[in-house]
């Protein structure tokens, strides 16, 4: 898993230097943002001109991290300088792979490590990437700008596996698709969401409606496996 | 540009402080919780195939698009990560070598 984290981070170097930032810039936003998606978005749009665009998607995407700390934000106990620093290694990466383990001692170690070796792996890819660029000049000979969306891809395509999340996507890239010759760079992108506006109030009935089936049958072995065990943040809820 | 880095870096880690400091006090409706992955995962796609498919302004040319195409199928059918991703560059820089646009 590090070793595909280096190799994004990477690909996120040479994009950012090719998109037109600066080297330091590309290096100052993994140190600072540590997120892999909010990040290739952003430098997507600041190098489309478009920099309200890049805050706003980008903090919409990282919007997930706040249930990610309500789920496992009892680990970085005691104490709130733990707190101030584990809450910055909140990843997709971390969170799966600490739910994955029963809680306690085991998953905080487990936690701790993962975040350690990633914070590594991100910049020091980004490093490599910004300095793999200047080495070879033109980065598109090698088809690196292919892997910035099929690394977005790889990460995202298995959730689309739920019938929901599915129809909102394939809805959601059309609308940006049929939008993108016409408005500005960043904009279509964001109208991916208006399938929610059309979708939201019948997904939130159906979930809501699992989610009630779920609890009052709680404990019997065929309700936990009915749990989308794709979906991590729930698993604290249960308590 | 810098300001961009700076209220993204900010505006990310106060999402996940806030998350960790709430913990025990923000009751958000679970159904509300439920979504946010479908949310993130609408945006993250929506993003990959337009870059995948254009460039601004206009189309991004075949090579790209079939070298992604062939990523995303392997990352449908369950292929590893770097697997995914280093097949979609090669399959590119191989169709460029080609002379494919």
């Amino acid at each position: 898993m590090s070793l595909g984290v280096v190799l994004v981070g990477m690909s996120f170097g040479a994009v950012a230097v090719t998109a037109g930032l600066p080297s330091w810039a590309a290096v100052l936003m993994s140190v600072c943002v540590f997120a892999g998606g909010a990040q290739f978005m952003a430098v997507g749009m600041l190098g489309a001109g478009n920099p309200y665009a890049a805050v706003f998607a980008g903090l919409l995407l990282n919007a997930r991290h706040l249930p990610f700390g309500l789920a496992i934000g009892d680990m970085f106990r005691p104490g709130l300088p733990r707190q101030l620093l584990g809450a910055h290694m909140l990843s997709d990466e971390t969170v799966a792979f600490s739910l994955s383990l029963p809680a306690g001692r085991t998953r905080q170690r487990a936690f701790w490590w993962l975040g350690w070796t990633l914070v590594v792996a991100w910049n020091g890819g980004t490093v490599l990437g910004v300095i793999l660029v200047s080495a070879v000049g033109d980065p598109n000979r090698f088809g690196l700008d292919a892997t910035n969306p099929a690394s977005l891809l790889a990460l995202a395509l298995p959730a689309l596996r739920d019938r929901e999340t599915r129809n909102l996507a394939l809805t959601g890239t059309l609308v940006t698709l049929a939008t993108t010759p016409f408005l500005p760079a960043g904009i279509p992108v964001l109208l991916s969401l208006t399938g929610l506006l059309v979708l939201a109030p019948r997904l939130l009935r159906n979930r809501a409606r699992r989610a009630s089936g779920v609890e009052s049958t709680m404990g019997s072995g065929v309700a936990s496996g009915r749990l989308p065990s794709a979906e991590p943040v729930e698993v604290p809820l249960e308590k | 540009m810098l300001l961009v880095i700076i209220l993204l870096a900010l505006g990310t880690y106060l999402l996940r402080l806030s998350g960790v400091l709430l913990r025990d006090r923000l009751a958000l409706p679970a159904p509300v919780l439920r979504l946010l992955p479908a949310v993130a995962t609408t945006l993250i796609i929506a993003l990959a195939v337009q870059s995948t498919v254009s460039n601004t302004p206009g189309f991004g040319g075949y090579a790209r698009l079939i070298g992604v195409a062939l990523g995303a199928v392997l990352a449908w059918r369950g292929a590893s990560f770097m697997v995914v991703v280093i097949t979609a560059a090669a399959a590119t820089a191989l169709l460029r070598l080609l002379g494919v646009a």
